[in-house]
């Protein structure tokens, strides 16, 4: 076997054991549910069924999913604002302000929320949320007139809940690419007479954007599919998109119908980041 | 043009002094070059020029002004990184416009000195390439351009060509002198290589372990060592030991430990004083066959001969000592090893350096 035959069985034999798997558990599935989005008929009804737009058209007839899908873009957007605006200054500290040991240790309380179980989590802020929650206590510790503070089934309520679960990622992606950043950039940003917050501006922000972008991309993507903080903190006023989907399969049993705005939610993604793209690319951050 | 002082300067980290009560007269206009192994505290001198470091004693002043309490980025010194250090996501003129940018001037004038400044460093119609699309040594090109188009007062340059490769390096060696020249700034580099710094420097400064060991123009040192870290950094030495048997007029008159005797510069010795004498190999002849040691006469046998073009390196074996020694191609003597040989100098090769 020659070298260069050598080398593509090994390509081959490295990536083929993921590429199998992603096969068997994505794309099969993926496949068997778009195929089930063109059905009149739930796949569960004994029923023989016949192939139609109608799942899709429903998207656009039904008067609430257009404001559902709104409010769901805006969830994934406020999330993803606020994830950057703890995530990011947490970030810069951590790659590049802290050093030794103390950053392992911080590093450790950031990844900690990832090892507990999520519907914990979610539940336990109902706790804090709540009317005579912890925060309502604390609140009227301090000051015992004011009035009763209830933020349980809230829009915020919605977004605390989903900042504090996507929050790692965006430190993550952040510190990854600003760690990547040589300090020598910085100090000779400096030596050209710039001072902290232009060399933050000019030089440290734009070459961390990378980070930014994949951190809102692993966030964005999630949340405005999201169902679970959205029912459990923000009952009826979190309704979304994927909560909507959820419903479909498990309270109504119409799957055709939630594999069909399952798709729906995947093409408005992707026609945000074709919006997005080449924005992103002409400001050099993916070259 | 400026000049740069730096006065009792002083750096420790922990129990080690990365500068120790250094002080230095950078002169107007001079390239001057700072030599010595890592840490030896060069790269320390050189930063704290910058301003990236805090000193524990001592001051840099700049035209006379004690310069300690001004930030970095207020300087206006012009710094040239290891790595170069250009930003990746700007193209060649914005790096090298970068420094005209923050200081707001207008498009227009940015522009004009850009361009000015590529052409000098000769790498006009490449500005909008990316740091990334170029070779090490337009990078090189770029970053000299960039720290030298806000016209500061002073240049460091912090190992400037240690990334080239040996070809390119001795080119842009020309280059540096040049651009250096044409501009006239005065400036401060930092290597470890003693032929660079030799090639590039005005004067240059040894340095070790936090101190200044000999400072000079770079024939002087290299000619004139003053003690055996010096003689032995900048060039290759070879020490020989002895005590000295008589002094007369500015001859002394020394019993080598390898046998036989070396007239020297009497140099302040006295009679029955220890002496190091740092003779370069250059500086020795070779002759077939061993003869008895004599004045400023060594025999040996050859354990090595290093072919290298122009020269040949032979290594000598006198009694339990190693010398080294360099002849010129242009004799037609070859020795192979186990020939014995006998080595001889000249007195004024004799240099009398401290223990």
């Amino acid at each position: 076997m020659s070298p260069r035959q050598r080398q593509k069985w090994a390509i081959f034999g490295l990536t083929g054991p993921a590429y199998a798997w992603l096969a068997v558990t994505i794309f099969l599935p993926l496949s068997a549910m778009l195929y089930c989005s063109v059905l009149d008929v739930s796949p569960l009804v004994p029923r023989p069924a016949s192939f139609t737009l109608a799942n899709y058209a429903a998207f656009f007839q039904k008067s609430f999913y257009l404001p559902l899908t709104w409010w769901s873009i805006l969830l994934g957007f406020w999330t993803t604002l606020f994830c950057f605006l703890v995530g990011y200054p947490a970030a810069y500290a951590l790659a590049k302000r802290v050093k030794g040991r103390w950053r392992e240790a911080l590093f450790l309380l950031i990844v900690l929320p990832f090892w507990s179980n999520a519907l914990v989590r979610i539940f336990s802020w109902t706790m804090v949320l709540r009317q005579g929650g912890f925060l309502d206590m604390a609140l009227h510790s301090v000051f015992p007139d004011a009035p009763a503070f209830n933020l349980l089934f809230t829009y915020p309520a919605v977004v605390i809940g989903l900042v504090h679960s996507y929050l790692p990622y965006m430190i993550l992606t952040c510190y990854v690419s600003l760690q990547a950043i040589d300090d020598s950039l910085m100090e000779a940003a400096r030596s050209l007479g710039a001072e902290n917050t232009t060399v933050f501006r000019r030089v440290v922000f734009p070459l961390s954007l990378p980070g930014v972008i994949s951190g809102a991309v692993l966030i964005f993507v999630p949340v405005i599919g999201s169902f679970m903080e959205p029912r459990i903190l923000g009952g009826a006023k979190g309704a979304t998109l994927g909560m909507n989907i959820e419903e479909q399969f498990t309270v109504t049993a119409n799957w055709p119908l939630g594999a069909a705005l399952s798709f729906t939610m995947l093409a408005i993604v992707l026609v945000i980041f074709a919006v997005l793209y080449p924005i992103l690319k002409r400001r050099g951050v993916w070259a | 043009m400026s000049q740069v002082e730096v006065v009792g300067c002083t750096k420790r980290y922990g129990a080690i002094a990365a500068l120790d009560n250094v002080s230095l007269k950078f002169v107007e206009g001079e390239l001057f070059g700072l030599l010595g192994p890592s840490g030896s505290g060069k790269t320390t001198l050189l930063r704290a020029v910058a301003g990236f470091i805090d000193l524990d004693h001592g001051q840099v002043l700049l035209d006379g002004e004690d310069i300690g309490p001004i930030p970095v980025h207020k300087r206006d010194i012009g710094m040239v990184f290891q790595n170069y250090a250009l930003f990746p996501h700007m193209t060649v003129f914005d790096n090298v416009a970068f420094g005209l940018s923050v200081r707001k001037m207008p498009a227009g004038e940015i522009k004009s000195r850009v361009d000015e400044i590529l052409g000098l460093v000769r790498l006009g119609g490449l500005q909008e390439r990316k740091p990334k699309q170029l070779s090490g040594g337009q990078q090189q090109r770029v970053a000299l351009a960039r720290a030298l188009v806000t016209r500061p007062k002073v240049l460091l340059l912090d190992e400037p060509l240690g990334a080239l490769d040996k070809h390119l390096r001795e080119e842009m060696q020309v280059e540096l002198r040049r651009i250096q020249r044409e501009v006239g700034i005065t400036t401060i580099f930092v290597t470890h290589d003693q032929e660079e710094a030799m090639t590039l420097s005005d004067r240059i400064a040894i340095m070790n372990q936090g101190r200044i060991e000999q400072l000079g123009p770079p024939l002087d040192v290299y000619e004139h060592p003053i003690n055996r870290f010096a003689a032995g950094f900048l060039g290759v030495a070879n020490f020989l030991e002895g005590r000295v048997v008589s002094v007369s007029g500015n001859e002394a008159r020394i019993d080598l430990k390898l046998g036989g005797q070396a007239v020297a510069p009497a140099d302040g010795y006295r009679a029955g004083d220890s002496a190091v004498l740092a003779v370069r190999p250059e500086k020795i002849g070779v002759d077939a066959g061993g003869r008895s040691a004599g004045v400023n006469q060594l025999s040996g046998k050859v354990i090595g001969a290093v072919f290298s073009g122009s020269s040949t390196t032979y290594r000598v074996q006198v009694d339990d000592q190693v010398i080294s020694v360099f002849q010129q191609n242009s004799t037609p003597r070859r020795f192979q090893p186990d020939d014995p040989v006998t080595l001889h100098w000249s007195p004024e090769h004799n240099v009398p350096v401290a223990p």
